[in-house]
């Protein structure tokens, strides 16, 4: 097992009641997100734990594109990855972005 | 929600459908932490819940405590933390029961049996929650066990639900001790292949066992039909004594002397439904069977 | 041990214990102190299925209408559930469920209710008889497991030799007495060479069914960590609020 670190500087608070959210499972070509609230609202923390080791790089590039894209600040991101490809990882980022906007 | 495939949504989704809005709290969830210490040495992803879902709501206005397996992380299979998880809400169960707090637990069984990377915690955990189970059964409680999802109901879960005192199970819910897999591979295809999709529901399926009396329910495969059925269920407690399990023992061996002989669903079903009715079979909804079979002896008891 | 060596073991040769055609295991023996103890099992390694599930359960239901108070042994040696397609039609966890009822149900209604593990028990004929009752011991040549390890490689997809690797470092999933004693599902092993009928007069001097506390030794023995204190967490969080 690996565990990845990454650490982003997000354009804005994520707006929402949420407290936390969690999305996916720990499945073949899924995983699960668990997106919490951080008190500094521009910073996006992010944690991986996978099997599959090599791609760092592909997180990486996911992960970027996420934080531009969605602008989750204010969070800690927890990933226990099941083997998914970046397509899913994408996927439950957004959804995880789109519960943590739902009522409470 | 209520409305969505049972068998489609996550253990935490199908908490949240079954029971009363917005009314469960989730005892030790996911941002605690507290996952399997034992995956890690066979380089095995953990999950924030190690696979189960446990806490207390209402349904239908009353306290009911509830556990809910992800069937979907790792088979639903039965670790030590995901163990303690269901015996912890069993036992609580007891001791709320016994203060007149509650009178339900629900268990929301989706699970291939005891997780082999943890087999003995997990069988312990399954003996364990067994005996936790009759326990709170006999603190007033009923413990409802609800049936509906991929991983089926095995192994040791076949034995949690063969004790609780009313089982519900759907259309696509499993339920026996062995998978055809497993009885494949030690006793080989003719005893039981597990490629046959079909034998393995004419065998394990809610059908054959709502007609045998080895489920309380058959229901569609929607949140809405498992809630209604709980509710239903929970009108009619079975406290644990010895008259019902005599009771159960008798229809035990009636069952054998009956159908013994039957070496496929298809006979039980021939055997105990009008000739007529088997044609079209096919077409039948779950409430067809109910309404037909509520009036027969081996499924229409309360001996268990 | 065979069940004859462990009958006269325990309670000399005047034990009425024996077994059938079917490795139902039957009967009653006298300790040095005078107390009655009932025997029930399972013999010969069989597997455990249907019949033989409800032949032990009406054996114990007997037992219980005999009289309350008398203390029960139950001896194991069985395989695996029987595996069979009709037993799986048929119900099997259902009367498996149904003796772990009725052995609970002498428990709960007095009567100590003792197991001895001696031959082998595997997966959920063990869930239904050893870890039925209220005190387990085991002998030394016992083999409780979940599945042999050789099955379990195919399963897991690793090579048996990384398993069997992996299994001297932890007691969490190898078939074994000690393992199983580690996670507090065995309460002791006995000496096979010491008066067996001993060994168990002084467990029936102890309170036998109590609370269930295997969470709590497998924490002690250390091969569950985690198990009792998330027990006790969720029991705790229930009750207040």
């Amino acid at each position: 097992m690996q565990t990845l670190h990454f650490s982003y500087r997000a354009a804005s608070r994520l707006p929402g009641k949420r407290a936390q959210a969690l999305v996916g499972v720990v499945a073949s070509n899924d995983l699960e997100v668990l997106l919490q609230r951080t008190p500094k609202a521009t910073d996006c923390v992010v944690t991986v734990s996978t099997a599959v080791h090599g791609y760092d790089a592909v997180w990486k590039a996911v992960l970027a594109d996420f934080v531009e894209r969605r602008a989750p600040g204010g969070l800690r991101i927890s990933i226990n990855d099941g083997g998914a490809r970046p397509d899913v990882v994408a996927l439950r980022l957004a959804q995880g972005v789109r519960l943590m906007g739902d009522d409470a | 929600m209520r409305r969505l495939s049972w068998f489609e949504l996550s253990a935490r989704n199908r908490i949240a459908a079954l029971l009363d809005a917005r009314s469960f709290e989730e005892f030790i969830g996911p941002e605690e932490v507290v996952t399997s210490p034992h995956l890690l040495q066979f380089d095995l992803p953990v999950a924030f819940d190690d696979g189960i879902v446990v806490g207390r709501g209402r349904l239908d206005g009353k306290l009911v405590l509830v556990a809910a397996q992800e069937g979907r992380f790792m088979g639903g299979s039965i670790g030590e933390v995901h163990g303690a998880k269901l015996v912890g809400i069993l036992r609580a169960a007891r001791a709320l029961a016994a203060a007149g707090r509650t009178q339900a637990c629900l268990l929301l069984l989706d699970t291939g049996g005891v997780r082999l990377q943890e087999a003995n915690a997990g069988e312990t955990a399954a003996a364990e929650a067994v005996r936790a189970v009759l326990d709170a059964r006999t603190a007033g409680a009923s413990v409802v066990a609800l049936l509906g999802g991929r991983a089926g109901c095995f192994g040791g879960g076949s034995l949690i639900a063969a004790c609780c005192s009313h089982i519900v199970m759907s259309e696509h819910a499993r339920l026996g001790v062995s998978g055809p897999e497993v009885i494949e591979t030690y006793k080989g295809a003719e005893e039981f292949d597990s490629q046959d999709r079909a034998l393995a529901w004419r065998t394990l399926g809610g059908m054959t066992r709502r007609l045998l009396g080895s489920a309380d329910a058959l229901v569609d495969d929607t949140a809405a039909a498992f809630r209604q059925a709980a509710i239903a269920q929970l009108q009619r407690p079975r406290p644990l004594e010895m008259a019902r399990l005599q009771a159960e023992h008798a229809r035990l061996r009636e069952r054998i002397r009956r159908f013994g002989d039957c070496r496929d669903g298809a006979e039980i079903v021939r055997r105990v439904l009008e000739p007529a009715a088997v044609y079209g079979l096919d077409n039948w909804s779950a409430q067809d069977t109910e309404r037909l079979i509520a009036k027969l002896p081996e499924s229409a008891h309360d001996a268990r | 041990m065979t069940h004859a060596e462990i009958a006269v073991g325990l309670f000399g040769k005047t034990h009425k214990v024996s077994v059938d055609a079917d490795g139902i295991v039957r009967g009653t023996g006298s300790l040095r102190s005078g107390r009655e103890v009932n025997i029930v099992g399972i013999a010969n390694a069989q597997p455990l299925g249907i019949e033989a599930a409800l032949a032990i359960a009406q054996e114990t239901l007997d037992i219980m209408r005999r009289g309350p108070g008398t203390a029960i042994l139950v001896l194991v040696d069985s395989g695996s559930q029987l595996m069979s397609r009709r037993e799986e039609l048929l119900g099997l966890n259902e009367a498996l469920g149904h003796l772990i009822k009725v052995l609970r149900a002498a428990a709960s209604s007095g009567h100590p209710t003792v197991g001895l593990l001696y031959g082998s028990s595997t997966g959920g004929a063990l869930i239904a008889t050893g870890l039925a009752t209220s005190w387990l011991a085991a002998l030394p040549r016992a083999q409780p497991s979940v599945m042999q390890l050789q099955a379990m490689a195919r399963v897991v997809k690793l090579s048996l030799d990384k398993l069997e690797r992996l299994a001297a470092d932890t007691p969490v999933f190898a078939p074994g007495i000690a393992n199983f004693a580690s996670m507090g599902a065995i309460h002791a092993v006995w000496d096979a060479d010491s008066d067996l009928g001993i060994q168990l007069e002084q467990v029936l001097a102890t309170r036998v069914n109590g609370d269930d506390e295997r969470a709590r030794l497998g924490a002690e023995r250390g091969g569950r960590t985690k198990a009792a204190t998330i027990i006790d967490r969720i029991v705790g969080e229930a009750q207040r609020g």
